[in-house]
Formats: C-alpha cells, structure tokens, sequence
C-alpha cells in the first residue's frame, strides 16, 4: 500500500494550530478559547506522531510522548474548565470581556 | 529492571513521602486541632530542608532510567536553594492558613504547593523532553488551583482564568517547538538532540525560538509578561510569594540547562540575539511599568519581572560561572522578595490593605516591618553592603566574561536599568519614612511568630549572604563539577 506524503500530514496540523492560535485571541467566550487551546495541543499530537511515523518508523519515542502528551491535555482541560465554572457562578457570565477588574 | 535506580532520586522521595505524611495527617486528625495541620507540615519541612544539606553534596553524582534523570551537586544545589525558599513562604503562610476561612482547606493548600515543588525538581534533573513535559505541567497546573484558591475573593478567580489560559497557551507552544526538534533529531534526550541537529537550518530556528517563548511565559519575561501582574494581584498573598520566587527559580535553572545542553552548539548562530532582545525589552519594560504601580503586589509583580531579566544574564554567559552567579542570584532573591511579601502578608493579614499610600509614615507605627521592607528594597536594588549587590555584581561579571562588545553593551544597559530601578524601591523606603506629615492607617502591631521567623530569617539572609564568601564559592564550585551533565558539547 502506497503512503501518503508526509505534507498531507504535517500541513493540515500546522494549519490547525494556526486556527488555534487565531481562536486564542479573538474569541471571546472562554469555552471557546478552551477549544481552540485544545486544536493547538492535539496538532501537537498529529506532529509527534507523523514525525514518528515517517522519519523514524524504527522507534517509538514520538509516540509515547503523544499518549503523556494527550493525558497532560485532558488534565490541562479539567482544571480550566473547573475554573471557568467558579468564574460562572461569580459573574453568571463566561464572556471574557468581563474580567478586566485588573488590568496594567 | 533494576529498582535500586530509585534511590537515586532521595530528593524527590523524601518529598513525596514529605506530601503523604501530610495527606495522611490532613485525613485522619481530629478537626479540633486547629493548629496542628500547618504546624506538623511546616516542620517535616523544615527537617526536609536541613537534611538536603546535611547530606553529602559532592558524593550525589547519578544517572537513572537509561539518563532521562540525572542528578549532580549543582541540582542538588538548587534544590536546596528552593527548600529554604518554600520554607520560608511555609513560615509566612501559617497565619493565613490558621484562619477560619482555611479551616476544611488547608491540606489541600499544602499537598498542592508541595506537588509543584515536586514538579520543579523533576523539571530540575529531567535530561529527556518527556520526563521535563511532566515535570513543568506538574509544576504548573496545581498552581492554577492555588491561584484561585481564595474562593471568596472575585480577583482570584479572575487571576486563575489568565494564568491557566496562558499557561496552557505556552505549554502547547513549548510542545510545537519540541515536535520540530524531535523532527530534527530523531530523539527527544537533551544530549543526542545536541549531537543530531544541525545549525542554520529554518526548522531549528522555529523550534528554538517557541521553546523560548515557552519558557518566556514561565519566566515571565517580556513579551510574554502579560498574565503577570494580574496574576501576582488577584492570587493570595503566599502563592504569589511561592509564584514570584520558586516557580521563577526552579524555571530559570531548567531555562538554562535547555539552551546550554540542548541548543549548546547553536548559541552564537540562532539563540544568542533572541536572548539578547528578551532580556533588554524584559529588563526595561519591567522597570518602566514598575513606575507607575499603586497596588504592591502588582508593584513587586513588575520589579520580578525586571529581575528575570537580569537573572537571564547568567543564560546567555552560558558558563559554569554563569550557573552558580544564577543559582546565587535566585538564593538572594528568594531572601530579598521573601522579606517585602513578609512585610506585605503580614499587614495584609492583619489591616487587608495592599496600597503603596496605606504604607505612608509606616515608621512610626511599625518600625521594625519598615525597616524589614527598606532592607529588602536596598537588597533588591543592588545597594553595596547588601546581598543584592552582590549577586548582581556576580551575575554581571559572568555575562561580560565572554568578553565580546555585544555583552559589555548588555551589561551597561541592565546596569543603566538598576539605576532607573533604584527611583521606584525607594518610592516605597520614602513613602515608609519620609512622609512624615500624613497620620498612617495601618495600626502599631505585632505580628505572629511564624511571620517575625521568616522575616528574620529573609533579613539575616540579606546581610550575611553577600558577605559570606563561602556561600557563592561553594555555589561556582558545584556548577563546576560533572560538567558533563550540562555542558556536554557546548561550543561558545
């Protein structure tokens, strides 16, 4: 079977991350800005396990990291969303407009 | 397998038998002790801390887990290092965690502040990006909880969103830059990736400017400073203090160890000038909008981040000398910024004011925490006979060591910056002294002995660890030993 070439591979994720960094900035919903945090962490992934696939297929080091890499996510994912929801019942409101009580 | 290899990491057993002791305590005490729980963990602490030195440093040369973890007497250096740092934030934190509102959280408090220590002494010794993943994430994440541990206070969940989102933001950065070396190398062991990886090329300049931008958010160091101050603000006053000292300590030491051992090889061609922007952009930009504080823990929030600048001085000297004037650096510091959050805790605990105006003609009502917040202002403005002086004299000696023109003009423009520096700590000395015609609102106190025993502790720090000589020999002495666990193939 023939192998697709690494670029169909490692563009999409990169554009990926591109769209989370991008959601990062402009949305204004923190649900939201956890998802696109989310984008960037598994194209992170995708590059791992690519790389691992492709340029070093004798070897398992890329996609180990991927399996603690994902689990460090769901963690990572948790406690924001436990935050978030403090947030919730402090100002019944998850826009991130609102919280600039402290700023410069 | 050979499970002796565990013994090789006594540090971080002792700490984590350290934290079950207090989950255990926590679980099964009565609750009508009220005092028990912060006084039993404080003390297994401080034994924690005077054993590491105890035992030998020299003999504590060892690697385990085919060399993801190593450990020689600079780490344990560090960890040392950060063991008196966390006591002293333990001692000035007991009377915040005595109160009421702490009453069913305060083992909570502890095993989550002792856990992040446990992740900086894996970031520490880790030689392999994946056990260094787990470490900072370890380090980082149970920080976001203590942030927003004030759960009656708006500001601390406020500072809790911006620090996870930022954190977590950096992380994946962090992770894109290691999935390009790891490209590049083949292998994510901080030696091999040195020896695979060749300079000059595009993907190399990527990776190794978002592993710096990675870090540049640990270390707060401008531009990626902005959750900074907000955090430093909204947090409780003791996890700012444990923020603004040990996170920052334990991140500069792995900041060096990355680049030297890692990107060693690529110093001059890529990382040298990114360093050398981040470090006179964080160096200014701290000072300058340290001016303009009200807030004191914003204020101090600004002037950390001014000091990671200078500590990154020791990063790009790249030198064992480099290593132990930071390690030096980071000892002073944790004495100099402990003692002003003692001041500020103290009076915070006790009149809930944090406004540089509440802190007017505070001589005349208590002189000794005005003359403890002078000292360590002195201190961290560099002023001669203290040890601030000190380190950064030791710190500006390893960066003009090199001896290239570009370092001696960073050297002059962090040296300009201490003068700019010196105006805003001593807004804060005049404010306590000086102003002597307004009528001060903080009442004439007496602060509980756990605070007064750290605060003596910050100001004997101040004055003996700069004149002690012994202290920094000691320090370059262990920096130059087992080289080969840092400087392996550094080229300079």
């Amino acid at each position: 079977m023939e192998k697709l070439p690494i670029a169909l591979y490692i563009i999409p994720s990169l554009i990926m991350f591109c769209c989370g960094v991008y959601g990062f900035i402009t949305r204004k919903n923190m649900i939201a800005i956890l998802i696109s945090l989310e984008l960037m962490l598994n194209s992170v992934d995708i590059n791992f396990v690519v790389f691992n696939r492709f340029l070093y297929p004798g070897q398992l080091e890329g996609m180990m990291f991927t399996l603690f890499a994902i689990a460090i996510a769901a963690a990572e994912t948790a406690l924001a969303i436990a935050i978030i929801v403090n947030i919730f019942r402090a100002v019944k409101n998850i826009d991130i407009r609102d919280l600039n009580k402290m700023k410069f | 397998m050979d499970y002796s290899q565990f013994l090789v990491m006594h540090q971080e057993i002792g700490l984590l038998v350290l934290i079950l002791l207090i989950f255990l305590f926590d679980t099964f005490s009565s609750r009508q002790v009220p005092r028990g729980l912060s006084m039993f963990s404080v003390c297994l602490f401080g034994l924690l801390t005077v054993g590491g030195f105890v035992f030998p440093w020299d003999k504590a040369v060892a690697s385990a887990f085919g060399g993801m973890y190593v450990t020689s007497p600079v780490m344990v250096a560090i960890k040392n290092v950060l063991n008196v740092g966390v006591f002293i934030v333990l001692l000035q934190s007991m009377n915040w965690a005595d109160g009421e509102f702490m009453r069913i959280r305060r083992g909570e408090f502890y095993e989550l502040l002792l856990i992040t220590l446990f992740g900086m002494y894996l970031m520490i010794s880790a030689r392999h990006f994946l056990l260094f993943i787990i470490g900072l994430e370890t380090a980082s994440l149970p920080l976001a909880a203590l942030v927003a541990f004030d759960k009656n206070r708006y500001e601390s969940h406020e500072a809790a969103v911006k620090y996870i989102l930022t954190a977590v933001f950096s992380s994946a950065i962090f992770m894109m830059g290691l999935s390009f070396v790891y490209a590049l190398a083949g292998t994510l062991y901080f030696n091999d990736i040195a020896g695979a990886c060749f300079g000059g090329d595009a993907m190399l300049i990527v990776a190794v400017a978002f592993v710096i931008a990675g870090f540049g958010f640990k270390l707060s160091l401008v531009p990626f400073h902005l959750w900074t101050a907000d955090v430093y603000q909204g947090a409780p006053t003791a996890v700012t203090s444990y923020l603004s000292v040990i996170s920052k300590g334990a991140a500069a030491f792995s900041f060096f160890v990355v680049m030297v051992q890692v990107f060693g090889p690529f110093y001059g061609k890529i990382w040298e000038w990114m360093l050398y922007a981040l470090i006179i952009l964080t160096i200014t930009v701290g000072n300058l909008f340290a001016l303009r504080q009200k807030n004191l823990k914003r204020f101090l929030a600004f002037s950390s981040i001014s000091q990671a600048g200078y500590i990154m001085l020791g990063v790009i000297s790249g030198s064992a000398q480099g290593l132990g004037s930071l390690i030096f650096y980071i000892l002073v510091y944790i004495f100099s910024n402990l003692a002003a959050f003692g001041v500020i805790s103290s009076i915070e605990n006790k009149t809930g004011r944090v406004d540089m105006d509440s802190y007017n003609n505070l001589y005349s009502t208590n002189p000794r925490l005005a003359f403890t917040m002078m000292l360590a202002m002195f201190s961290l403005a560099g002023i001669p006979p203290f040890a601030g002086f000190f380190s950064k004299f030791f710190i500006f000696s390893a960066a003009v060591q090199p001896g290239t023109p570009a370092l001696y003009i960073l050297t002059l423009i962090a040296l300009i910056n201490t003068i700019i520096s010196l105006y805003y700590y001593l807004l804060v000395v005049k404010a306590m002294f000086i102003k002597n015609q307004e009528e001060c609102v903080i009442p004439a106190f007496r602060s509980t002995g756990s605070e007064r025993l750290g605060m003596w502790i910050c100001v004997a720090g101040i004055i003996f660890v700069g004149l002690f000589s012994c202290i920094y020999n000691s320090l370059i002495s262990a920096a130059q030993m087992n080289t080969e666990y840092i400087f392996t193939l550094f080229a300079n």
